[in-house]
């Protein structure tokens, strides 16, 4: 029992940090450009099949099949911001933007079930296979990469925004988009390039979420999104620091609760969420109005 | 359309909310020109024929199965009426007051579901099933009160994930409880009525709820309820400061909206006779109903029964078609896109602006003056038509 908890802990915190990772993309487009973009599930998905293509047809090794799949991935989010988001404006633009994201990834599931079928497929190398023995417990060398992943891309996320000129035009966006327009900052440049780098990190995300999952389908994109906002919602939008916390914590107690309740795992997720937002609804990290409309 | 012109020639104040119902905010400069011409516009035209057309197509839909009694035209047409009243359902709550639901599935799945298991429960069969839904209505609407008061406080993104998160919360619950038959879920009885007017007892109860439907939103519509439902729309702190108490009135149009979807559940798993979870809650239904409302126009009342009649009935068709669902699905997507980038307003509020310069050219005529221009250009981000909008 004890190895039992020891091991859903080990599990739930390196598994949270790619689930960190996307959350950290998805909190990102919300805090720049102020949409929900309930296509990320999906494109995490998509992520993982262009790895599965790229080992499967091309035998390249998955994690160099990354220096493949995070530019595809950035060039995709670049497209669809372009032709779907960046047209939308107006004051319905929130409720418009929300449901465009989801009819993209209605266009990527159906894609990608007439591409592959619905059976489950899943990422294959050594690593996936072999294991480390820690304390008392074994564990997958592909959660200890996948966090390594996850940790050097939130570095680089992190070095981005606070090291750079580009990351200095996101943040002022963020704080505030008619100033920043006003000091020349080139919002719709830095919208583009932020939508394509939320996007982008669900390529590593795809790829250590294909390995570590045992398989996927199409469908699995409304279970990641759901988990997603759930992440982004309870840490309140637009914190990034906070979504790191809360999707760590969160998928821990998910893997715990899993020893007892494999069936109701989930359900942690949203009933967390519902509980919070009751008691605080700007969300655990979340300041009362994230951005002033 | 001609609800809203009813609307602003019943109560002279509500003028000043109808623009907002065109674009809010945008407009602004044109206000005080508008309304008046907006007004004199809507008393030129009388009330009589639109009252007449109302009562043709309420004969013609109760004539329809009588005419086409191909089961699968008739088949389509009861899941096209079901799609109607929850459309209009959708509209009522969300088209009204601004805070888009996409978690209105939890309602129909839970008026689906109570309605077999009561049915089970009590043994009832063939027409006295139907009586079941009201109830499964209430069950909805009852439930929609505690989900409404947790996820009404939050207003925008927000509130739209939470009722996402409903949403699979309702979804795993029903493939994990006993009481809805886990994942291979429930069959719902099955009437022994002739199989050749087999649809027909759906398809008119079908009506009778797409009917009230309607009937309800143009109620509220033209209610005080209404009104301040659309002052929350449009500027929730400035209504609240103006005395409206939002938060009852919010809960009160989603239990309204709720129990029509409910009552629509229950007719639609009697009429497919089972209740499986990832059909009962299918996120596609969610989409589909926004769909319809957007497409048609959100917000009016003949909007989302528009595009329930044209959206439902093309679905159904493309499903019929092709044996995989995913053709359907990217058609689905594309054309939700479509609707998004060209036809942000609707069909409805975009044909109505096209319409205007025409009707304008008239109105002209008796009332010369410069303003008439000033409406006869959309004010709207879309675009005028290529001809005929200011000559």
């Amino acid at each position: 029992m004890a190895s039992e908890i020891s091991q859903a802990i080990a599990a739930g915190i390196l598994g949270g940090g790619v689930y960190a990772l996307m959350a950290a993309g998805l909190t990102l487009i919300f805090g720049v450009l102020d949409i929900i973009n309930v296509a990320q599930g999906i494109f995490v998905v998509l992520g993982a099949y262009l790895s599965y293509v790229l080992s499967v047809h091309l035998h390249l090794d998955l994690l160099l099949g990354l220096l493949i799949t995070v530019p595809a991935m950035f060039v995709i989010g670049l497209v669809v911001y372009w032709l779907f988001i960046r047209p939308l404006r107006g004051a319905e633009r929130t409720s418009m933007t929300l449901l465009a994201c989801f009819a993209v990834a209605l266009i990527i599931e159906g894609v990608l079930y007439r591409e592959f079928g619905s059976g489950y497929v899943s990422l294959n190398a050594w690593y996936t296979t072999a294991s480390v023995h820690l304390f008392d417990f074994y564990l997958a060398d592909i959660y200890l990469i996948g966090f390594g992943l996850a940790v050097v891309a939130i570095v680089a996320l992190y070095l981005i925004l606070y090291r750079t000129t580009f990351g200095r035009a996101v943040r002022a966006t963020m704080q505030n988009q008619v100033a920043a327009r006003l000091i020349g900052i080139d919002v719709t440049r830095v919208s583009a390039l932020t939508f394509a780098i939320g996007t982008a990190v669900t390529a590593i995300g795809g790829m250590v979420y294909g390995a570590i999952s045992g398989g996927f389908t199409p469908n699995s994109g409304y279970d990641l999104i759901s988990r997603l906002l759930a992440i982004v919602i309870l840490a309140g939008m637009g914190s990034i620091g906070g979504a790191l916390a809360t999707a760590v914590l969160m998928t821990t107690v998910e893997a715990l609760v899993d020893i007892w309740q494999p069936d109701w795992a989930v359900a942690v997720f949203y009933l967390a969420m519902v509980i919070i937002l009751t008691v605080r609804p700007a969300g655990l990290f979340g300041r009362r109005a994230v951005r002033a409309q | 359309m001609t609800s809203d012109r009813a609307t602003g020639e019943a109560a002279g104040e509500q003028d000043t909310s109808r623009q907002p119902d065109v674009d809010p905010g945008r407009a602004a400069p044109a206000t005080e020109p508008l309304i008046t011409e907006t007004r004199i516009a809507g008393q030129l035209r009388s009330r009589t024929p639109a009252l007449a057309g109302l009562a043709v197509l309420i004969a013609v839909f109760a004539l329809f199965p009588l005419v086409f009694t191909n089961p699968t035209v008739t088949t389509i047409a009861v899941v096209t009426l079901i799609f109607v009243a929850v459309a209009s359902a959708w509209n009522l709550f969300s088209g009204f007051s601004g805070y888009l639901s996409l978690g209105h599935a939890v309602f129909y799945g839970t008026g689906a579901y109570f309605l077999v298991v009561a049915a089970k429960d009590w043994n009832l069969n063939g027409t006295a099933v139907f009586w079941l839904l009201p109830l499964a209505g209430a069950v909805a609407a009852l439930l929609a009160v505690p989900l409404g008061l947790v996820a009404l406080r939050v207003r925008r993104h927000t509130f739209v994930v939470i009722t996402i998160a409903f949403f699979f919360i309702a979804q795993l619950s029903a493939s994990n409880l006993t009481v809805t038959g886990g994942s291979s879920g429930l069959l719902a009885p099955v009437p022994n009525w002739a199989p050749a007017t087999y649809n027909n007892p759906f398809y008119y109860v079908g009506l009778l709820l797409a009917v009230a439907a309607v009937a309800l939103s143009v109620l509220i519509r033209r209610s005080r309820f209404g009104l301040q439902l659309r002052a929350i729309r449009d500027d929730e702190d400035r209504a609240a400061g103006l005395g409206v108490r939002a938060m009852p009135v919010k809960l009160g149009a989603l239990v309204l909206s709720a129990f029509i979807t409910g009552m629509a559940g229950g007719l639609w798993v009697y009429f497919i006779g089972q209740a499986v979870p990832q059909f009962v809650f299918d996120p596609l239904f969610d989409l589909a109903v926004v769909l319809m409302a957007f497409f048609g126009g959100l917000g009016t009342i003949a909007g989302p029964v528009l595009g329930a009649l044209i959206l439902e009935p093309t679905q159904q068709y493309l499903y019929l078609q092709q044996s995989n669902g995913y053709e359907s699905e990217i058609l689905f997507g594309a054309l939700f896109l479509v609707v998004i980038l060209f036809l942000p307003r609707g069909v409805l509020p975009t044909a109505g602006e096209w319409l205007t310069p025409a009707r304008l050219g008239r109105l002209r005529a008796a009332w010369p003056g410069r303003r008439a221009d000033r409406i006869a250009q959309p004010v709207q981000r879309s675009k005028p038509p290529a001809a005929g909008s200011t000559s």
